[in-house]
């Protein structure tokens, strides 16, 4: 059976089925309509002022990359300028080859790229150096805690770094919806509170953060990569598999498919919930060691240091971070370990 | 609501694998002397008579805690035959037999609806059942009703209707009327009950005994009448759908018999790994807004019967092993979902992810409860939404869609191809049917169709609107739906071309600035 025509253009052959819709369409009419409404978001949702300088979070993987090239079609029109930030973690044989990507994608669009690094910015530790040393607490690594948390900060610094004014990622809507579930099943109520919106505005100091892709679901942005043919890297980080997202993963491909509009229904409800004045979070002051943003008197990412660099690392992570010296001037500065191992 | 068919298989009862060696001489971790018979949290064995104990403690302690339920107050308990609700059924007997100063001191009645013929179930089957149910009924001695699904075909347009009671009752008032209820029952003075906001509570001894109300709405079902609900749920095309109309059309029918026999409350039996797989599944369905609603202690939604879960606080384990051990009579009853496989519906989904979770992690259930109690029942800060907003003409919550074209999950999905929306005329984007509504070719109805179906579509909330895109045809729906849902959209039509003639109060505008 030919396919039928573009239910759009009525011109071309329709290459794919939207998920979303089920409208059949060819590849140039799907690519324009993805992109008008990621443009929609962003004018509705008045994510990007005209003249903004917008550091584009950039791994390599679909979403930035599929972020970044939408981005710089609509630059002209949004009166935005884009640059590239990219956050090499230090993973040895993962983000290598992903950061190639990203210096091939931003060689091919003119877009300036800026690379900062774990080790750089965090005293020498780098993810695998992390690993390392959480390997031993029994427990399972939270490979993924620390390096969510320091590659907020790194991306931070980065934008700051080229002086952006704003900060956008490409989570979309899949991890969105993941998120969400997450957040209920690890009864984080902070986390709901917050969460639902397209980003933050940029309070206490931080650069304002948005994701543009929010409301495109995974499918449609790997399409538009397809479509586009855009060149991006795929692998999973070699840590990921530790992840308690993968259960939050599994159910929703599932759920999906007994019904197709799961994913933007929980981005909705997140929307929506409405959770008790206690259960808000204290609006945030500043970290009392670097000055970023923090809901207590250490922000995360110093916490999460503090605790690698006293050989304690799991000492931020779940209650109490009992016996964290918050406030107080780090006492001690240990070397970091094994980032020496390498040199001979 | 209803715990048929619960599927418990991963929780592994008594005695878990490490030692059962030290059972003989383990003892009873509260009383020490016991010997125990169930172990409900790691390594806390009970003994039979403390665990009933703790059992009735905390189902005491719910309603305790709360104080919603008056003195004399007439209260329907919803149940299904299965587990969790008959676990209740026996907890309200129980309290009521008791001659002791904690007695419970409502007015219960008991309903159970029949949901046979959207199980496709045949009439034998269904009278053999029923039969079950009449038997277990008439030996509890309280007032009951049994409904067939049928009967929807048969509600007034008003079960759709919210009707509000007087404000809200605080402690103080609870405090008078628990006065007023015990100078009225030794019989020294009557006026305390005339502040008792609890409806009269004199009358309720007519109805106390025996089921001779039930007859009205318990006449069977016509052959017709089956025929048409089975047609209905045959052509709904998910499962998820499905289940979410049958639980509709039986929240509709319980209130309808609550409110026709003067009951102000309605108890149902969800217990606590219920309603956090109910939480969970609400929310992938986009009932995010209602969670409160949905899984709260209590669900003020209707207005003048308000619904009630007395059974939050267990978990299915502990109910499974009450029943067990104290021989709770139930009815088992296949349902929507029997046989189904696991994937065939987000319920299902919902359910098997969170007892296998559960079985993983034990503190699931709990975590995800606890988040819930945490849920406020108002709208989010930040959406505006003004108090005398519409409500869902099925789930009867506060319409929760944001409009349309905004930069929300729900403008994404009414935005039709923004490219070619350029100048966006009001007309334009009315007449419009939502491009999700049904794929190309799916109506291909008449005109008359489509409007009705826009017109039922725009008056549900954001979670309902997802289910009935799964419905093929409106026609099908039982007459009170469609009879509002147009009465609803003219009264719409009339008020919007009076509009320009109406003053408002420009409260909206601070909310959009």
């Amino acid at each position: 059976m030919p396919a039928p025509p573009c239910a759009v253009c009525h011109a071309a052959r329709a290459a794919l089925r939207r998920p979303r819709s089920g409208q059949a369409l060819c590849g140039p009419c799907f690519c324009a309509a993805f992109e008008a409404e990621v443009l929609h978001t962003v004018l509705a949702g008045s994510l990007l002022p005209p003249g903004a300088v917008v550091a584009v979070g950039a791994s390599g993987g679909k979403d930035s990359t599929v972020l970044a090239h939408v981005l710089r079609e609509l630059a002209p029109r949004l009166g935005i300028s884009l640059q590239l930030v990219a956050v090499d973690e230090g993973i040895g044989g993962y983000r290598d080859a992903a950061l190639a990507a990203v210096r091939r994608q931003a060689a091919r669009w003119e877009l300036p790229l800026t690379v900062v690094a774990y080790a750089d910015l965090f005293g020498g530790w780098t993810m695998d150096a992390v690993a390392r040393s959480t390997a031993g607490s029994g427990r399972s690594r939270a490979c993924c805690t620390f390096c969510g948390v320091l590659r907020r900060r790194a991306l931070e610094e980065g934008a700051r770094l080229v002086r952006a004014t704003h900060i956008v990622t490409g989570h979309n809507a899949d991890d969105m919806a993941e998120t969400v579930l997450m957040n209920f099943l690890r009864g984080d109520t902070g986390r709901l509170a917050r969460g639902g919106g397209l980003g933050s505005p940029g309070e206490g100091g931080a650069l304002p953060r948005c994701r543009p892709l929010q409301l495109a679901s995974q499918k449609e942005v790997v399409l538009y990569a397809h479509f586009r043919r855009l060149d991006y890297f795929s692998e999973e980080c070699v840590y990921a598999p530790e992840a308690f997202r993968a259960h939050a993963r599994d159910l929703l491909k599932s759920l999906e498919a007994a019904r197709p509009s799961v994913v933007l229904d929980l981005v909705h409800s997140a929307e929506h919930l409405a959770l008790a004045p206690t259960a808000q979070p204290p609006p945030p002051g500043a970290c009392t060691r670097c000055g970023a943003l923090a809901s207590r008197s250490l922000c995360q990412a110093c916490a999460l240091l503090d605790g690698l660099d006293r050989g304690r690392p799991r000492l931020a992570i779940g209650k109490g971070r009992r016996g964290l010296d918050e406030g107080a001037p780090r006492a001690r500065a240990q070397p970091p370990p094994a980032a020496v191992l390498p040199d001979f | 609501m209803c715990q048929v068919g619960e599927d418990y298989g991963e929780q592994v009862p008594v005695g878990p694998p490490p030692p059962p060696l030290q059972s003989r001489e383990q003892k009873c971790v509260k009383c020490q002397e016991g010997v125990p018979v169930v172990v409900i949290r790691a390594g806390d064995a009970f003994c039979r008579d403390c665990f009933k104990a703790y059992y009735v403690h905390k189902f005491r302690a719910v309603l305790g805690k709360n104080r919603i339920i008056f003195p004399g107050e007439k209260v329907l308990l919803a149940w299904s035959g299965g587990l969790s609700s008959s676990s209740m059924l026996w907890q309200v007997l129980e309290g009521l037999s008791r001659s002791s100063a904690k007695q419970l001191r409502f007015m219960p009645g008991v309903v159970y609806v029949d949901e046979g013929a959207a199980c496709g179930r045949s009439p034998e089957d269904r009278a053999e059942t029923l039969a079950e149910v009449r038997s277990i009924l008439q030996s509890a001695g309280l007032p009951w009703y049994s409904v067939s699904l049928e009967k929807v075909f048969s509600l007034p347009q008003s079960v759709l209707r919210y009707f509000s009671q007087e404000p809200a009752t605080g402690k103080s008032t609870y405090k008078e009327a628990v006065d007023g209820f015990i100078r009225q029952q030794q019989g020294l003075g009557t006026q305390g009950t005339e502040d008792s906001p609890s409806p009269n509570p004199g009358e309720e001894q007519l109805s106390w005994h025996g089921p001779q109300d039930a007859q009205s709405l318990a006449e069977p079902p016509t052959a017709a009448q089956t025929e048409a609900v089975s047609r209905l749920f045959h052509s709904v095309r998910t499962l998820t759908a499905k289940e979410e109309l049958l639980h509709t059309f039986r929240t509709h029918l319980i209130l309808h018999v609550a409110r026709t026999h003067g009951y102000s409350k309605v108890m149902t039996g969800d217990s606590c790994t219920r309603l956090a797989i109910k939480l969970l599944t609400n929310l992938a369905l986009g009932r995010g807004a209602f969670l409160a609603w949905d899984t709260g202690f209590a669900d003020e939604r209707h207005g003048d019967v308000v619904v009630v879960r007395p059974m939050r606080e267990h978990t299915l384990k502990e109910v499974a092993f009450y029943n067990h051990l104290f021989a709770v009579p139930t009815v088992v009853t296949p349902t929507l979902d029997t046989k189904a496989p696991e994937k065939a519906s987000i319920h299902r989904l919902m359910e098997t992810f969170v007892l296998r979770l559960q079985a993983q992690f034990p503190s699931t259930v709990s975590t995800v409860y606890r988040t819930s109690e945490k849920l406020i029942k108002a709208p989010r800060a930040g959406r505006a939404t003004s108090p005398s907003r519409p409500r869902c003409l099925l789930c009867l919550c506060t319409l929760d869609v944001d409009s349309e074209d905004s930069a929300t999950a729900f403008g994404a999905q009414t935005t039709i191809a923004p490219s070619r929306r350029q100048p966006p005329t009001p007309q334009a984007q009315a007449e419009e049917p939502p491009v999700t509504c049904c794929s190309p070719g799916c109506g291909a109805g008449s005109a008359e169709r489509e409007d009705l179906r826009a017109s039922v579509i725009e008056q549900l909330c954001y979670g309902c609107r997802v289910n009935t895109k799964d419905l093929p045809s409106l026609e099908p729906l039982p007459p009170y739906v469609l009879t509002e849902a147009q009465l609803r959209g003219h009264r719409a039509r009339v008020t919007q071309e009076i509009q320009e003639f109406l003053m408002e109060d420009s409260e909206d505008e601070v909310d959009t600035a």
